[in-house]
């Protein structure tokens, strides 16, 4: 066992051949290795948010036709550094009135769901934090403890607009939870397995290819789960100030800041690995941290595409949310998932070979895709748009005004 | 004692105390939190039965969506932050007398009872929880197909009574 | 390890509480986290029996686990239903106190 084959495992018997030089059992060695192990997943992860905020500063920057951070360092990239440590010497506000244990307790829980995502996901062939046999249903579980974050947000900051906010976010998390439960369930039926790893093992052609649209609608919920934008309504600034954090100061704020920008990588995380094959690639297996690089240039690449996403789409009106998502995802993924099972299970019966079923199987999905746009396109053709102007309202004239004789202009 | 009695131990105790709280607390917000403290508490003492699937199933269900659609609901049912007054009724004091009657007896029908002594040892992964056979159990015709059917039509009653009952028919038809 | 009788023991504490709420609250909401908590002990008496049966007959035991599944079933549409009922008996009355909604007109 060398470190280019296995690095986790040598780093851990390197760590306990250690600690028993100083004396101390294997059991306790090897839970002081899962704790440090912990400890370096969380705060590396924690410390990279650092880089993505910038990235993304950067990249929307550019989409704005602006040079986003550029002071601090070379091309901007110690901005970060700096906003933190100002947010470090910021005071702590607590509204009167606040519920305080929810108050103090949801900024916590909120970076906690997204880092405890992270304990499943396999980031190389041998490097997972633990292979937990029912990996995927563990990962939604963990995301409904963020909305419960959201909620005691909005209810302990004793404020009308982040209760709103809140109210906002827990509709959209659980509208958005049903479609994306269903389209990780194609994943689960090609792979036969619950089991991140073996999600990622049985992926010998990527499921991206195989379910092209199982993928697209886990992207879409997923984006709606972070609460991105185009599904940003819960901290819609024109109408709710800023949501549910409105009352948060200081590193209280910059806590849910942080896990928001997490949760927006660790969904790109998340695609990479059920959908687009995780670590697998040419010369993977031998070298675990040779796929350990594929996996992080897939998941910017799906983060990429996320923040540009995020610079180009305006907001979703909060009806035209929760229609997408009853109206037209869950219809649509329901029917693929029926389609899935029974086409599969023929072909497989039938012996085609894997790219056979591969190609016919993209042909489908695309086909679902197409029929269940030009249906929503009928369909909004056909219903009458409603008119949301509001009344006349008196406009300010500054030509009027300075023209009026007797002015001085 | 062995180290999963100790961890038994202090999650029956966080359990049940917080259990305790959502019955008592005078704030029904705050019942409502407990609520998801005592459940998160169930979960774990199913991890403790070496039952992984359902420890995950029971903070999907119960803490994503009961416990969410709890809070909900208590949200939605205030006119005012502060519940003033009591929030038991007259009968709270024969209530508890019974409770406590029925945990006496149950408690002694279960110490006496030799099979409840029984040490649970851990079990080898080939009886243990099989998601597999459960699914095919939970489809094969001489398993539980009928069962299972008959849950899911009652979750779709469901689904459509509480639309029903919930959705304002006549405001929307204006 | 554990012995059977600490989680029977365990979750008849818990039905106990759970029977309490149930009896001694007023709020509508309140007495159906207490059904809630019944329906949680329920289910640790199912997987607890589950466990010494698996252990006990040496073999893989199905019922149990789907007994525990439909519970989960059922506790999702009682909690939908009952809470849809009680917003809409709010809406009429602006009230939730179960001992005050005494009418059987609508």
């Amino acid at each position: 066992m060398t470190f280019w084959s296995d690095p986790d495992g040598f780093l851990a018997n390197w760590l306990i051949h250690l600690l028993a030089g100083i004396g101390i059992p294997a059991g306790v060695a090897q839970a002081i290795g899962f704790a440090l192990g912990a400890a370096i997943l969380a705060t590396g992860s924690l410390l990279f948010v650092l880089f993505l905020i910038w990235l993304e500063r950067k990249m929307i920057g550019r989409v704005q036709d602006r040079l986003g951070p550029n002071r601090l360092g070379p091309w901007g990239i110690f901005q970060s550094v700096a906003d933190m440590l100002k947010i470090f010497t910021k005071e702590y506000i607590t509204p009167s009135g606040a519920d305080k244990v929810p108050y103090n307790l949801s900024p916590i829980l909120t970076v906690a769901a997204v880092l405890m995502v992270w304990a499943v996901v396999p980031l190389a062939i041998t490097v997972y934090g633990v292979n937990l046999n029912v990996g995927l249903l563990y990962i939604i579980a963990v995301g409904s403890l963020g909305e419960m974050g959201i909620l005691m947000a909005g209810w302990g900051s004793n404020n009308k607009y982040a209760l709103l906010g809140a109210f906002r976010a827990a509709a959209q998390l659980i509208s958005y939870e049903v479609p994306m439960v269903l389209s990780l369930l194609i994943p689960v039926m090609l792979s036969g397995s619950l089991s991140m790893t073996q999600i990622v093992v049985k992926q010998d052609i990527w499921y991206v290819l195989y379910t092209p649209l199982a993928a697209l609608i886990f992207l879409i919920t997923s984006i709606a789960e972070v609460g991105r934008a185009p599904f940003d309504l819960t901290e819609a600034e024109s109408e709710l100030v800023a949501g549910f954090n409105i009352e948060y100061s200081g590193l209280k704020f910059g806590m849910f800041f942080v896990a928001d920008f997490l949760h927006s990588f660790t969904i790109s995380l998340l695609v990479a690995v059920i959908f687009l094959g995780g670590w697998r690639g040419p010369g993977a297996e031998t070298y675990p941290l040779l796929g350990f690089v594929y996996l992080v240039i897939k998941t910017s690449l799906v983060n990429s595409f996320i923040i540009i996403e995020r610079a180009s789409l305006p907001r979703f009106r909060i009806d035209q949310m929760m229609d997408f998502t009853w109206k037209v995802l869950t219809p649509v993924i329901l029917i693929l998932v029926v389609v899935t099972a029974l086409l599969e299970k023929t072909l497989v019966m039938a012996g085609a070979l894997a790219w056979v079923r591969t190609g016919i199987m993209f042909v489908v999905n695309i086909a679902i895709l197409l029929i269940a746009d030009t249906v929503v396109r009928r369909h909004l053709a056909r219903r009458p748009r409603p008119d949301v102007r509001g009344k006349e309202r008196p406009v300010a004239r500054p030509e009027n005004f300075f023209s009026q004789p007797g002015s001085g202009a | 004692m062995t180290t999963l009695q100790i961890v038994f131990l202090i999650i029956a105790a966080i359990t049940l105390v917080s259990a305790c709280l959502v019955v008592m607390t005078r704030k029904i917000m705050h019942a409502a939190l407990w609520l998801v403290l005592s459940l998160m508490g169930v979960a774990m003492v199913y991890a403790t039965l070496q039952s992984g699937f359902y420890a995950v199933v029971q903070v999907l269900v119960y803490i994503g969506a009961i416990s969410t659609l709890i809070i909900f609901a208590v949200m939605m049912t205030r006119n005012v932050m502060e519940d003033v007054g009591p929030q038991s009724n007259r009968g709270w004091g024969l209530a508890l007398v019974g409770s406590l009657i029925l945990f006496a007896g149950t408690s002694a029908i279960l110490l006496t009872w030799d099979k409840a002594q029984t040490v649970l040892q851990e079990i080898p992964a080939v009886n243990g929880e099989n998601i597999q056979m459960l699914g095919l159990a939970l489809v094969d015709p001489m398993g539980f197909l009928i069962p299972f059917e008959v849950a899911s039509v009652l979750l779709l009653a469901a689904l459509v009574a509480a639309i029903f009952l919930t959705a304002d028919i006549k405001r929307s038809r204006s | 390890m554990i012995p059977l009788s600490w989680y029977l023991i365990f979750s008849a504490a818990l039905f106990c509480i759970g029977l309490y709420g149930v009896l001694s609250r007023k709020n509508s909401v309140a007495i159906l986290m207490g059904v809630e908590l019944m329906l949680n002990s329920c289910t640790i008496n199912l997987l607890a029996f589950w466990h010494y049966y698996a252990q006990v007959r040496q073999a893989p035991q199905m019922s149990p686990l789907v007994f525990a599944a439909i519970i989960f079933a059922v506790a999702a549409a009682e909690t939908a239903v009952g809470l849809a009922l009680i917003i809409s008996a709010y809406r009429k009355r602006q009230n939730i106190i179960a001992s005050d909604l005494d009418e059987l007109k609508g």
